[in-house]
């Protein structure tokens, strides 16, 4: 393949990749930014995104479109609802202690992992996209009969992977809207700056807590939706994209919206061109190694504030 | 476990009624297992089945499960083994070879099985094998790897009911060369299974007169698979494509949207869509394609009244799915390889009159004195040929062509064309 279809193509790729991962990795930093809670279950709450809707879809049963359509409201929502009760009998119980809520986390992964193992069993399920059509994509060239229009083999995505990312963009959009203009955003943004002060001020920080682990979950649940068209339900989905969000979180700074939806955006496109060009595990390799850097160099992440 | 001090000292035992069970069922065969009644011991023969239930292998393990199972029950209905009833022991070793050795180990000295069994993915294999060696304890993998023939394991490991991966290629080398095309790019898993193809196709189709121009390795734990396909070479006539893991049909598909209408030819190991629907949405483009098959899904117009009582044994229906639900596509071209090879262990066990884990090396000599096998319930994927030196089975290969959706035999290689010269001969060493 041409240099130039080459490079477009990995930057589809990555795009998708990207999108996925901004909303997942907003997610674990917002859970991260209000709350200081690192949460190693995010992977879990991703993957039983993708397994309720698969199971939605099999429910509906209808028109592809329909079951789809059900799975993007109904399994973000019951995620959510599922970390919230976490939150309320788990994470409360220990004081959101740093150390002792990583500890609970881990619990919960496994805990998720091997009930979605008995009951849904270790099968990867496809869900069916709503609509999903081969989009071949043209180049140009230039030759001794100017510049001339052509389609390069294989270089094409699809409708659905384009809905994705615009999906994703959407979201973002909203979860901004949310943070910045509305009273829920205020609250929460208050607990961030201060818990103590806005516990002062009558904000009711436990339900703040309890609605952004619900969000945070919510939201891993909602990119699983999106990718499970593409890829399939599996219950050991969620390993990658929990570390891949840690890697995101930690480059752009922990509780750092913007910083975090850049770093997916980096990660994704380099993680889809390193691994068209040369290989996948080297994109892994560099990714890490620019955590390492960042942690070395700006240790609060490339949009964090430096902690006081 | 823990005491159960309510329990009453005259309740029924599981342990009990097996005995009472194998009893009857011995005095039902008294003729055959009167030979070696100073031997004979009313115990069921104990058969540890590494049964890959949960992780990347899983697909195979359901199906691995039932084949087993159902073969277990036709013995035991015709008299068990040595007048003794079977009982299957089986153990999920999580597709993860580490646990595979822990489970090896569990059947040795906590199970107290005679024999294990049942392993399917290469790389628990290689990791499970070397301590069945040293426990002593005689492994039969149903693994397709080359392995067992290469030497790389042991004496007490046997591959007798399926065929591995360097006879298969090698036989398919002449169709792919003679009816698709000379220059060949491979896709396949990158871990031992996969590397198996990667070497022995690039030799076999080399000495056709035809060239690999790429090797593409994809971890099998990969979930998006795009990426690797501009790697794919533009003068390329066929995409020779293996792969495992749980997401096969995604790897099916995303090929098929690489391509559009406009795809080179493809040979495919039937591995790439085991366990998958072929009228799954997106993967029309795959008609016409043609496919390796180590057992035809389908049920054939010609299908042997064998395949048709195994088919049925197992409950799978005609289209290669489960009877009790249509979507639960079976793992036909491998899953045979349990049924076959447990009636080998049987086979194995009344040649050298097998009485209990003392008998194990005989158990070894008798397998390996093994040649032909035929055409029977026993085989009911075809004749066989064991080779006692190098521990590995050699048989028919089957090429089929999807038409209308379903998979259409084209083409049965001989077992002349599978044969390779020896790499090992496991006898020299000692039991």
């Amino acid at each position: 393949m041409d240099l130039g279809p080459y490079i477009l193509l990995a930057t589809l790729e990555g795009s998708v990749t990207a999108a996925v991962l901004a909303l997942t990795a907003i997610g674990l930093s917002l859970v991260f930014g209000v709350m200081r809670v690192v949460n190693v279950a995010h992977g879990e709450f991703f993957m039983l995104g993708a397994v309720l809707a698969w199971w939605v879809a099999h429910m509906v049963g209808a028109h592809p479109a329909l079951g789809f359509a059900a799975a993007l409201v109904v399994a973000p929502v019951l995620v959510g609802l599922v970390a919230v009760a976490a939150d309320m009998t788990v994470l409360k119980r220990v004081d959101y202690d740093p150390e002792r809520t990583i500890v609970a986390t881990i619990g919960m992964l496994y805990i998720i992992q091997q009930i979605t193992l008995m009951t849904y069993g270790p099968d990867a399920r496809p869900v069916e996209p709503p609509f999903n059509s081969r989009l071949a994509i043209p180049w140009f060239e230039y030759s001794e009969n100017g510049f001339q229009m052509y389609w390069p083999w294989g270089l094409s995505t699809t409708s659905y992977k384009l809905a994705v990312i615009a999906a994703a963009a959407v979201v973002l959009v909203g979860v901004w809207l949310l943070m910045a203009r509305t009273k829920i955003g205020l609250l929460m943004r208050a607990t961030q700056l201060d818990r103590e002060m806005a516990l002062a001020f009558g904000i009711p920080v436990e339900r703040v807590y309890a609605i952004v682990f619900g969000i945070g979950a919510g939201l891993a649940a909602l990119a699983a939706v999106l990718i499970v068209p593409i890829q399939q339900a599996h219950y050991l989905m969620g390993g990658d994209p929990l570390l891949l969000s840690f890697i995101v979180v930690i480059i752009g700074g922990l509780g750092s919206l913007p910083g975090t939806v850049i770093a997916a955006v980096l990660i994704g496109l380099s993680d889809g061109i390193i691994s068209v060009f040369f290989s996948p595990t080297l994109a892994k390799i560099l990714a890490t190694l620019l955590v390492a850097l960042v942690l070395v160099f700006r240790p609060e992440g490339l949009f964090g504030v430096k902690s006081r | 476990m823990t005491k159960d001090s309510t329990k009453t000292p005259a309740a029924t035992t599981r342990r009990g009624a097996l005995k009472t069970l194998a009893a009857g069922a011995g005095a039902a065969s008294l003729p055959l297992w009167a030979r070696y009644a100073q031997a004979q011991t009313s115990e069921p023969i104990r058969i540890g089945f590494q049964v890959h239930r949960t992780g990347i292998g899983a697909a195979y393990g359901r199906w691995y499960d039932r084949t087993t199972m159902a073969a277990a029950q036709l013995i035991n209905e015709s008299g068990g083994i040595n007048g003794r009833m079977v009982e299957i022991v089986a153990e999920d070793d999580g597709t993860d070879p580490k646990r595979g050795a822990e489970v090896v180990e569990k059947f040795a000295s906590q199970h107290n099985c005679d024999v294990g069994f049942g392993t399917l993915f290469s790389h628990v294999v290689i990791g499970s094998a070397p301590r069945a060696g040293e426990l002593k304890l005689p492994y039969f993998v149903v693994s397709e790897g080359h392995h067992v023939a290469s030497g790389m394991l042991n004496r007490y490991t046997l591959q007798p009911g399926i065929t591995d991966v360097k006879s298969q290629v090698q036989a398919m080398a002449p169709f792919v060369s003679q009816n698709l095309g000379k220059k060949v790019t491979m896709i396949f898993p990158d871990f031992a299974f996969g590397h198996d193809h990667r070497d022995y196709f690039t030799a076999a189709i080399e000495a056709q007169g035809g060239e690999v121009l790429e090797h593409i390795a994809i971890p099998p734990t990969e979930t998006t698979f795009t990426k690797y396909f501009p790697k794919i070479p533009r003068d390329t006539e066929v995409i020779y494509h293996v792969m495992v893991g749980p997401a096969v049909l995604t790897f099916v598909k995303e090929l098929g949207e690489f391509f559009g209408p406009s795809r080179p030819e493809m040979f495919g190991f039937i591995d790439s869509l085991e366990a998958v629907d072929i009228a799954s949405p997106g993967l029309e483009f795959l008609e016409g394609s043609y496919f390796w098959e180590g057992n035809p899904r389908y049920a054939q117009a010609d299908q042997s009244e064998y395949d048709k009582l195994y088919r049925a044994a197992v409950g799978v229906d005609a289209n290669g799915a489960s009877v009790s639900d249509p979507k639960d596509i079976s793992t036909y071209a491998h899953m045979f390889g349990c049924w076959e090879t447990l009636h080998v262990i049987k086979a194995g066990m009344e040649a050298s009159g097998y009485a209990g884990p003392g008998d194990r090396a005989k158990l070894i000599e008798a397998v390996e004195s093994m040649t032909d096998m035929p055409h029977s319930i026993a085989h009911p994927q075809g004749a066989k040929l064991f080779n006692g030196k190098t521990h590995q089975v050699f048989g028919h290969q089957y090429i089929s062509k999807v038409e209308g959706g379903k998979l259409v035999l084209q083409h049965t290689t001989s077992i002349e064309d599978t044969l390779y010269p020896d790499e090992v001969d496991y006898t020299t060493q000692p039991l």
